[in-house]
């Protein structure tokens, strides 16, 4: 039993899942400084995957670099089986990648309604949509009651309501969730991952990050280990959770 | 299991993170205001409290202030002609506040959504005064529009069709060349260019229609006086001109409230990383803005026309910068405050030239920019400055 290095993440169970999203040696820089150094990293269908590291690792940046808001300078990245690393960041938001970025980055002088709204702007099922809406508002029934408030004037647990019912309206087929127990409350943080897990359940597959190492395993079902730019560790979650060397450095055992 | 897991440390990627979080970082919107001062003598020690009190209390009650002034102002005109010209005036003002206002709107919508102040949109208000001339020139449109009731409001909506669609593609023509590209550059460097852009129009209407006024034929479509009270004459000119300005602007609050693509565009102007997360064109949400900016800014070219029958090459410099005080005024970014600041300039350049004498009018509306620029650079309606960075 043994987590493994950079290696090719094995899908648990008999029959391999198809990697619903895969990241082949990412190379990203900024600049002469070099972000993330050949990140490999694949997330089967269903599946909620956490990206644990501490901060500047490089977690952001590698969700910056899956939705196209950055572009790799070397290495591919294919969501179902397509190539989406030298696509823009609105064609891949509509193949099927929703992101609820770092600091929610809400509209703030839009309603959350009209949040959600722009959430679902390249859809053109109304049918579904309205579903959607419904299905937002049966998650977080806080966002029911404010509707019609702007985004702005929302305490922090609220907006990250926004930001993750926002990227939940483009019908993603897998969610990029950054942090998004930063800044709550214990109570938020327990009520924002019953409803990433309900999320998961209903069929959407997710690719989290957290600071909270502990939080993120507990939750996950595999996880990957960033340092300094490079994947260090990966895994199914609980093994890393009974890691030494995460438990070292991570969790604080 | 694998050994290295070292948990802390290593700076140097560190910092790469936080330029992630921000990418179109936006200037502080109190930019321009005077910086708390540091060090300075005794002297300096009494004096700043004091002078520090005297500038917060201007910035924080300027709306006030200014609409005290602009009363005092129109006081002043009542004082020395009477009531008649004080109407008049009035009239005066909301006819030229209605152009200033349409063209304030593109200068406003053009930074709320990319941050450049587009110094090339008063040129495009020129140009398209003689994109109505020749338009007009070419379907005999003059003739029509003087034939008759029918004739006039077929050749006013072909007129405002074709001259703001061309006007609207002329916009977006510049922004595909000239602006794209900077989007990402340091800011002044997409604010040079639009200062290039603005000579090349003008350089280009003064080699084509020469450096006189030209006469657009179109001062005598709308005449009469629709009715006159206390020795105010009110034309129907005056009528349609505040009248257009006024349906233009509520069909572009509608469109930017309730449609999906006015939705889109606020929301790449709010931020445009979060727009492109969501699926938006940004492209061609930004087009859109320069077509509907230029397409108002032609409908005031075309009531500039009618009321005051000629253009000049050098037009769009001049209005230009008063408009662009107008959205400075409203706050820039803020499509309403755009239209009530452009009426508010069109007051007080009519009754401050009246009062003051009418070569001192630009000179006024100039002062008010400095003064808002020092006072109050978020304008008088602003947009709260803690959603904007």
């Amino acid at each position: 039993m043994t987590a493994t290095a950079p290696a090719p993440p094995v899908a648990q169970g008999d029959a391999p899942k198809p990697a619903l999203l895969e990241l082949r040696a990412i190379d990203v820089f900024y600049g002469r400084i070099q972000a993330l150094r050949s990140v490999s990293l694949d997330v089967a269908d269903g599946e909620i995957v956490a990206l644990i590291g501490s901060n500047g690792a490089g977690k952001t940046t590698t969700l910056h670099t899956i939705s196209g808001l950055i572009h790799p300078s070397r290495g591919e990245i294919y969501l179902r089986g397509q190539r989406i690393n030298t696509l823009g960041a609105e064609r891949i938001a509509r193949l099927g990648v929703g992101h609820s970025p770092e600091g929610r980055r809400l509209f703030q002088r839009m309603t959350v309604r009209e949040n959600l709204e722009m959430g679902a702007y390249a859809r053109r099922d109304r049918e579904g949509m309205r579903d959607d809406y419904e299905r937002v508002y049966t998650l977080f029934p806080r966002l029911r009651e404010r509707h019609s408030q702007l985004a702005g004037s929302l305490s922090g647990g609220e907006q990250q309501m926004v930001a993750i019912g926002r990227a939940l309206m483009s019908a993603p087929s897998v969610l990029l969730l950054d942090e998004p127990s930063l800044g709550l409350a214990p109570v938020l943080v327990d009520v924002i991952f019953e409803v990433i897990r309900e999320i998961n359940a209903k069929g959407t597959t997710i690719l989290l990050i957290e600071q909270n190492a502990r939080l993120a395993l507990k939750n996950a079902n595999r996880a990957y280990v960033l340092e300094t730019g490079s994947i260090s560790l990966s895994g199914p979650a609980e093994e890393l959770l009974n890691s030494p060397a995460v438990q070292r450095a991570y969790l604080g055992v | 299991m694998n050994n290295e897991t070292e948990p802390a440390a290593e700076p140097a990627p560190r910092a790469v993170g936080a330029q992630v979080a921000t990418p179109y970082r936006l200037v502080s919107e109190e930019g321009l205001a005077p910086r708390a001062p540091t060090g300075g003598g005794a002297a300096a020690r009494r004096v700043l409290p004091a002078f520090r009190a005297a500038y917060g209390f201007t910035s924080q009650y300027f709306p006030a202030i200014l609409l005290v002034a602009i009363a005092l102002t129109i006081l002043g005109v009542y004082h020395s002609g009477g009531l008649t010209l004080m109407g008049q005036q009035v009239r005066n003002a909301l006819v030229l506040g209605a152009i200033y206002a349409l063209i304030a709107i593109g200068y406003t919508m053009v930074y709320g959504i990319i941050e450049l102040i587009n110094f090339a949109h008063g040129d495009v208000f020129a140009l398209s005064g003689f994109y109505a001339i020749v338009i007009a020139e070419a379907l005999g449109l003059d003739k029509l529009a003087t034939s008759g009731l029918g004739g006039l409001l077929v050749a006013l909506i072909v007129l405002f069709t074709l001259s703001m669609i061309a006007a609207g593609l002329t916009g977006m023509l510049i922004e595909r060349v000239a602006y794209r590209r900077l989007r990402d550059a340091p800011r002044v460097a997409p604010l040079i260019t639009a200062i290039g852009v603005s000579f090349l129009i003008e350089g280009f209407l003064l080699v084509f229609f020469g450096p006189d006024n030209v006469a657009t034929n179109k001062a005598n479509w709308i005449t009469g006086n629709a009715f006159s009270a206390g020795g105010v004459a009110v034309g129907f000119k005056d009528i349609f001109v505040v009248g257009i300005a006024l349906v233009l602007m509520f069909a572009l609050g509608a469109f930017v409230r309730g449609t999906k693509l006015g939705k889109a565009m606020r929301s790449t102007a709010q931020d445009r990383a979060a727009a492109l997360l969501c699926g938006i064109n940004i492209n061609r949400t930004i087009a859109l803005t320069f077509f509907i900016g230029s397409a108002l800014a032609a409908a005031g070219a075309i009531v500039y026309s009618i009321n005051y029958g000629d253009v000049q090459w050098n037009l769009g410099f001049r209005l230009g910068i008063i408009a662009f005080t107008a959205a400075v005024l409203g706050g820039i970014g803020n499509i309403v405050g755009a239209g009530i600041g452009g009426f508010l300039i069109g007051i007080i350049y009519v009754f401050g030239g009246s009062l003051a004498g009418g070569e001192w009018a630009e000179s006024l509306i100039f002062a008010v920019l400095v003064l808002i620029l020092t006072f109050r650079p978020v304008g008088l309606f602003g947009i709260d400055v803690g959603t904007r960075a």
